[in-house]
């Protein structure tokens, strides 16, 4: 029978081909049916934010007279309390609130990094400051303190993402530190000190490209953390400012038609809620692809 | 242990008096200060000068923070702005309010998390599984204003069975059932974060456990699957998640803030974000260090639960 033999072949042939952890990472992420969807919508999604103004031509901020009409051919999903297209709105605050998430998580892994990779590889004093300090940002209570600092200047978009991302490093600086005190007693790390690498040397080219996976997962998480703190900041009024759209600030304004048009406060909320169920599930997906301890 | 006790209850003293230094600070560097705001846009210099001087923020930024932290330290949390009334009588007000809520909350979440990761861990059934997964990723991804909204929508103004927020009907300010009904909403919309975390976290623990040699033996013993799995594997199971109730005092705060916004709640979170647009700052100052005084004491005792329910845990 040959076909079968041929069949055993290009088996035998499949098992010898070894992967790169590269590959045997995407083989684990292709099994993770949900997070493989999700990184489908999340893509979708983006491509909608980014071609708002191709796919409506309304401009979001203009008003008109049609106010709180209903949906039609040319308002798609009609317009709000003041004339604006919804859809148009919708897509551009999908702008503002994605930027937020993505900057806001950038600067978070940045400063959390910055913090706790000292921390945990020198230790001794240096290690009791930083671990001090992110212990009194985890004891403050974050939405209300993000309201204080927020409450204080007229906010735009640069200051929601600094604050976001001030105010939420300290949950990534405390896995980054425990990261790299277990690093700093590896063999590869006393090789490259008898070869005379000095320790900014250590930390950077040698220690923190081992600490990727968890990077990468946190960071995905910390996109999702940022779009829920804008959302809940601007729905508060404190974040982003309108006419600037922002799905949560479309909700501050929604909450007073909830009777009439409920719409209005089902479609941003379901967006955000969506965007962060995508961003959760491919986090997981990642976890399971990227941390070796996870794989069977 | 007991040494351990004290020094990490010492230990959570100097946090908070950072804590507080901090937002102090903050509340200095803030531009256009309450007198400003009280004086109205005709005050002159004369008249914004006398109202300083009676709020007091004429003095030099130390001056004011020693006075108030001497103040606190008697039990004086000052005079509020807005309302010209002691601020330990405003908060006394809002405080058992926000804590009810907090209560009703955690029992929810803590009753329905354990059945829900427990049966999410034993089923073998995929579609449970997956429904299970999905659930639990919602729960922690919906915003919980906007979940607090489509809760009044469906339930207070589609289908009229839950009132549509505040804490009371009028006339009936100490009728339980009324109170209870005013609860349900906002109570249940705190709970769903939690609820879904948990019972990942019950799954994940359990799942772990399952594999371990002593349920392996309890089961050779011939028990039922029953005895293994409430006497012997949720035991060890839920041990993990008594840390994880404490850690979450942060979260649990700012998420009681926004549902008691969003329910008219009469408590420390709606507090607080009036007592910010009105520049209210001994009203500020108060909410937010009880606020943090939650959060530290949730750390603690997260952190001295661990050890009790924990023998194999030495704290040192």
């Amino acid at each position: 029978m040959p076909a079968v033999t041929q069949n055993q072949t290009e088996k035998a042939i499949k098992l010898r081909k070894t992967l790169t952890p590269a590959g045997r990472a995407w083989r684990t992420f292709r099994r993770h049916h949900l997070a493989l969807a999700s990184a489908f919508t999340l893509a979708l999604l983006v491509l909608a934010s980014a071609l708002a103004p191709v796919i409506s031509s309304y401009d979001p901020d203009a008003a008109s007279l049609n106010i709180l009409a209903p949906p039609s051919p040319e308002h798609p999903l009609g317009t709000d309390d003041v004339g604006r297209d919804l859809l148009s709105r919708l897509l551009h605050a999908g702008r503002i609130s994605l930027s937020v998430g993505f900057g806001a998580a950038v600067l978070t892994v940045v400063i959390g990094v910055l913090v706790g990779a000292p921390a945990g590889y020198y230790g001794g004093r240096l290690d009791a400051l930083l671990s001090g300090l992110i212990n009194v940002m985890l004891a403050i209570p974050i939405l209300p303190l993000a309201l204080v600092l927020s409450s204080f200047v007229q906010t735009n978009l640069t200051f929601v993402i600094f604050i976001i991302g001030g105010l939420s490093w300290p949950a990534v600086a405390r896995i980054m530190r425990a990261e790299f005190l277990s690093l700093r007693e590896r063999e590869f790390v006393d090789a490259a000190r008898v070869l005379g690498a000095g320790s900014g040397r250590i930390i950077f080219i040698h220690i923190l490209p081992n600490t990727l996976a968890p990077i990468i997962v946190a960071a995905t998480l910390q996109v999702a953390n940022a779009i829920l703190l804008e959302s809940a900041l601007s729905f508060l009024g404190y974040g982003v400012q309108p006419p600037q759209a922002s799905w949560g600030n479309m909700l501050q304004d929604a909450q007073r038609y909830l009777r009439t048009v409920p719409e209005l406060a089902i479609y941003p909320g379901a967006l955000i809620s969506l965007t962060v169920i995508s961003i959760n599930f491919l986090g997981d997906g990642l976890r399971e692809a990227l941390d070796p301890r996870l794989q069977v | 242990m007991n040494r351990y006790l004290i020094r990490r209850t010492l230990l959570a003293i100097p946090t908070l008096l950072v804590v507080s230094v901090l937002l102090f600070g903050l509340l200095q560097l803030a531009p256009g200060g309450p007198a400003a705001l009280y004086a109205g846009p005709d005050a002159g210099p004369e008249d914004l000068e006398r109202i300083s001087r009676l709020l007091g923020t004429d003095q030099p930024a130390p001056v004011q923070y020693l006075r108030w932290l001497g103040g606190v330290l008697r039990g004086d949390w000052g005079i509020s702005f807005r309302y010209r009334e002691p601020v330990v009588g405003v908060l006394a007000g809002r405080l058992p309010n926000t804590v009810q809520l907090m209560a009703a909350a955690l029992l929810i979440a803590l009753l329905l998390s354990v059945p829900f990761g427990v049966v999410s861990a034993v089923s073998r059934w995929r579609p449970v599984q997956y429904l299970a997964s999905i659930a639990a990723m919602l729960g922690v991804s919906i915003p919980t204003f906007w979940l607090g909204m489509m809760v009044l929508l469906v339930f207070s103004v589609r289908l009229r069975i839950l009132p549509s927020g505040g804490m009371a009907t009028i006339g009936l300010e100490h009728d339980p059932v009324d109170r209870i009904l005013h609860l349900i909403g906002p109570a249940s919309v705190l709970a769903t974060m939690y609820i879904a975390a948990w019972s990942r976290y019950v799954r994940s623990s359990l799942l772990e456990v399952l594999h371990q040699d002593y349920i392996r033996l309890a089961r050779a013993k011939g028990l039922s699957e029953w005895t293994v799995l409430t006497q012997h594997a949720l035991r060890n199971a839920l041990l993990p998640l008594v840390t994880l109730i404490g850690l979450q005092g942060s979260s649990l705060v700012g998420g009681a803030m926004i549902t008691e916004v969003v329910f008219a709640w009469p408590g420390m979170g709606r507090l607080l974000a009036e007592a910010l647009s009105s520049r209210d700052y001994p009203v500020l100052m108060a909410a937010f260090m009880i606020m943090a005084v939650l959060t530290v004491l949730g750390n603690l005792l997260a952190d001295l639960a661990y050890g009790w329910v924990d023998p194999r845990i030495r704290l040192s």
